[in-house]
């Protein structure tokens, strides 16, 4: 079987730009191309226009300019049966507080235009899916912000779709309901699902992205994997260094020739090396001595830090 | 569980199947909470024991609508049923729809499916005038236990009840779109409320001055109400038709307006 | 004099503040219920309606005319009304989602200050409404002006005698549609019925006797007397102390269920 490259390409994103009524440009001429299977991710901090994005996406907002086509039809004037398609996990959770979990699966499936059998059968399946088939006749409102994720997540799946948006699906989340949504989302990964997801934690975007974009202000600052993102805009280690209140601004001048790079941050000072012991060896015969020194691997945090000299979660 | 089973099948719904479903949501929800609609027809119940009869018994009969006077509860209770149609409908279509358009964002989820903004202000408003014509039938029963239903032409409530709701409940959806707060029902409240006092519902159109009985007439509820009273009194004619048409196209042109409205209420 | 200090200090007065802090605000809105809609009212039942009434000719209004009649037990059942609009919605959400009665609490203010204060600002309400209508009634001839003083009291104590229970009451109210529950089944049929629109001699002997036991009656009754000029110091005394006893009892139990919400 032979895959021609138009049907490879689910999404297609050109110049595409977001103006709000107040004439506030919320997204400022992105470009970006998305594969059968793959998991893409944007990531950017609050504000960086990444919700504006997923609802183009989701095709409930229409772009101010440029074009976005997916799974072949252009979104303008095919929202209707591109929706038919897609699943959409928005942002803030919006379940149909009125009605039960199941309930919830069961009226979402008909917006879609299912029969109820094959939604009957669908529910149970992804109530297991969540694991909330113990909850399946609770009301909405019991649900903890884990759960209710969760169910959103179902009820993004009942039509079985080829792509899920994914906005910010674990901010707000303990850990612990962080990694049991992480490990349901592998799960549908590896079932070819395409995943189109935002975060503005690193950490998500490297387990969960393949492929991810660099957001912020509206535009796109960088593209790649993880691993390429990390090895062109970062070095592959990073020594954090702390220091009492007040001698921070004293030393950091003379750690900058310690360094291929260094970073000044409020509250530590990070030196970007590719052997941080090395580096951490040269501070001390500096006769310099911090509060407390850390060596670890460079992360996406450190590529936003480079690209745009800020902080991803302030 | 694998997603890409399935072969995809395009959906694009027809206008009805669409209203359908949001009339089906609402049923699934009415399933657990329909006692509330009792307490709709409480209501006009209450105003007819309380002013039908017990005004009726200071007033006597009023000069109907023909040539014999009515009993004053018999002149009050048509009155009250289109009143009830109307409320039946526009709570629902305000109040109710106000909760899922701003607060929960019920809609914005709606939404990401095939479902349009059409789709979803025709199956509340589908919803509202069934929800409308229930309470009405409702009210009705009780009117005709209390033998205060005194002609044939009573069954032909019922259909006039369904375009009451219509009218009303299209109405309501223009309303809803321009709702900020819970505050603002307060405005709704300042217009529904004259219009209930005033709109010949206690007493006969003949009580005002000529040029009041003008704005009264035109205004949506006179015209839901002699719709409901004239064939209550044994009236059926052609006169029934200017209500009939004022109604429907009332209705109509604030329907197209709320699709528009809501539309773009959805669109960010 | 003495006493004035004291009270600007006490901290019933602090939550009263509070409230007409918020009212600043929000008065404008407000008055379309609390003002408009009983005037409303008086238009179109006590004009409109009172034409045909008074073709009528009944003596059960004792040659009253209709409006004369009919205003009164407006003013008493407007004060029922708003009193309850400003006590349990308010409060419900004061004690639940809003969350200000917790914050009052953790102050050195005392349930019983909390709830006394939250008083103090229905009866100023109450009150505010009920001079605006008693204002209009004695501008249109339906009450003589001499009648008209001792009416503001008088509706300012029907509101109180709702007010203290219905607080009571909304500070356990764990569920909204409970409030509307109340005011659809309870104060409304109780509107229709006490006498607000006719009067009680006309209804059977047993819903007569039920009737009569409501406070709204008993408020109906003593504004009516006071606007008619017929009040009789046995009669009107016994519609007094009925309503002051409920205010009180009110007042007495809301100390206590204020108590146990605000501290439990
Ligand atoms: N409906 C709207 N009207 C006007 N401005 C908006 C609207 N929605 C979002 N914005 C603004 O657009 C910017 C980007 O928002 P958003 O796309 O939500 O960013 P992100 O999801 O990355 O946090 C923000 O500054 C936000 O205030
Ligand atoms: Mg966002």
């Amino acid at each position: 079987m032979t895959v021609t490259i138009s049907s490879e390409l689910l999404v297609q994103a050109s110049a595409l730009r977001k103006v709000y009524d107040s004439g506030f440009v919320a997204v400022d001429g992105i470009d970006f191309q998305l594969r059968r299977g793959e998991a893409f991710g944007f990531l950017g901090p609050n504000g960086a226009g990444k919700s504006s994005t997923m609802r183009m996406l989701g095709c409930v907002s229409p772009l101010s300019a440029g074009s976005l086509r997916m799974l072949g039809l252009e979104t303008a004037e095919h929202g209707p049966e591109i929706r038919a398609r897609i699943g959409v996990v928005p942002q803030d959770d919006t379940l149909d507080t009125e009605l039960t979990v199941r309930e919830n699966l069961l009226i979402y499936g008909r917006y879609f235009g299912l029969g109820r059998a094959v939604i009957r059968e669908r529910a149970e399946r992804l109530l297991e899916f969540a694991r909330l088939t113990d909850k399946a006749d609770a009301q909405v409102e019991a649900l903890s912000g884990g759960m209710r994720r969760r169910l959103t997540i179902a009820r993004a799946l009942v039509n079985e779709p080829e792509i899920l948006l994914l906005d910010e699906p674990t901010t707000g989340l303990d850990p612990q309901a962080r990694h049991l949504l992480w490990e349901r989302l592998y799960q549908l990964k590896a079932d070819g699902v395409t995943l189109v997801l935002t975060t503005h934690y690193m950490d998500e975007a490297e387990q969960l992205c393949d492929r991810l974009v660099v957001m912020d202000a509206g535009r796109i600052v960088a593209e790649g994997s993880p691993q390429d993102l990390i090895r062109t805009h970062a070095t592959r280690e990073v020594l954090e260094l702390r220091f009492p209140p007040g001698e921070q601004q004293l030393t950091a001048g003379r750690l900058a020739a310690l360094a291929e790079r260094v970073e000044v941050l409020p509250d530590r000072v990070l030196l970007y090396c590719e052997d941080g012991e090395t580096a951490l060896a040269a501070v001390h015969a500096e006769r310099i001595t911090p509060l407390t020194a850390l060596v670890r691997r460079a992360s996406l945090e450190d590529v936003f830090l480079t690209l745009t000299g800020r902080t991803l979660v302030d | 569980m694998t997603v890409l089973s399935a072969p995809h099948t395009a959906v694009h719904h027809g206008r009805l199947r669409g209203a359908g479903n949001m009339v089906a949501r609402n049923l699934l929800i009415y399933r657990h909470t329909w006692y509330l609609l009792l307490a709709e027809v409480f209501e006009p119940v209450l105003y007819l024991l309380s002013i039908g009869v017990g005004i009726g018994q200071l007033v006597g009969r009023v000069p109907g609508l023909g040539d014999s006077p009515v009993a004053y509860s018999a002149f009050v209770a048509p009155a009250l049923l289109a009143t009830a149609a109307m409320n039946g409908a526009m709570n629902e279509t305000t109040f109710n729809m106000f909760a899922k358009l701003r607060l929960n964002r019920t809609y914005e989820s709606i939404r990401a499916t095939p479902m349009t903004a059409q789709h979803i202000a025709l199956g509340e408003a589908l919803w509202a005038v069934l929800r409308g014509t229930l309470i009405t039938t409702g009210f009705l029963v009780v009117v005709s236990v209390l033998g205060l239903a005194h002609s044939a032409g009573i069954l032909l409530v019922l259909p006039g009840a369904a375009l009451i709701g219509f009218a009303f409940a299209s109405a309501g959806l223009v309303v809803v779109t321009y709702l900020r707060s819970w505050q603002d029902f307060q405005f709704i409240q300042l217009a529904m409320l004259p219009m209930f006092l005033f709109a010949t519902t206690f007493y006969p159109l003949g009580v005002y001055p000529r040029w009041l009985q003008i704005v009264v007439e035109c205004l949506p509820l006179y015209q839901s109400i002699e719709l409901v009273r004239q064939p209550s009194l044994g009236q059926v004619g052609f006169q029934l038709l200017v209500p009939v048409v004022y109604l429907t196209v009332f209705g109509a042109v604030s329907l197209r307006w709320a699709m528009r409205r809501i539309d773009r209420a959805l669109t960010r | 004099m003495a006493l004035l200090p004291d009270l600007a200090r006490s901290p019933a007065l602090r939550e009263f503040t509070y409230w007409m802090h918020r009212y600043r605000r929000t008065w404008r809105g407000t008055v379309v219920v609390n003002v408009a809609n009983p005037l409303l009212f008086l238009a179109a039942m006590g004009v409109g309606l009172g034409r045909l009434v008074d073709d009528g000719g009944s003596d059960h209004l004792h040659g009253a005319t209709y409006l004369a009649f009919f205003a009164p037990g407006l003013l008493a059942a407007a004060a029922m009304q708003n009193a309850f609009l400003d006590s349990a919605g308010p409060v419900f959400q004061s004690a639940r989602q809003r969350g200000n009665y917790r914050a009052a609490a953790a102050t050195p203010m005392r349930p019983a200050d909390i709830l006394t204060g939250h008083l103090l600002f229905t009866g100023f309400r109450v009150l505010t409404s009920a001079l605006a209508f008693v204002v209009v009634i004695v501008a249109t001839g339906a009450v003589p002006w001499r009648h008209s003083l001792l009416l503001l009291p008088a509706a300012l104590l029907t509101g109180l005698a709702f007010a203290a229970p219905v607080a009571a009451w909304a500070v356990t109210v764990t569920r909204s549609t409970r409030i509307n529950g109340v005011f659809r089944f309870v104060l409304l049929p109780m509107y229709m019925f006490s006498g607000t629109f006719y009067s009680t001699t006309q209804l059977p002997d047993w819903l007569r006797a039920v009737v009569s036991v409501t406070p709204l009656y008993q408020g109906i009754q003593l504004c009516r007397e006071l606007a008619l000029g017929t009040a009789a110091p046995l009669d009107s005394g016994v519609h007094v102390l009925y309503l002051a006893a409920m205010a009180t009892a009110g007042l007495l139990l809301g100390r206590r269920t204020y108590t146990r919400h605000l501290y439990g």
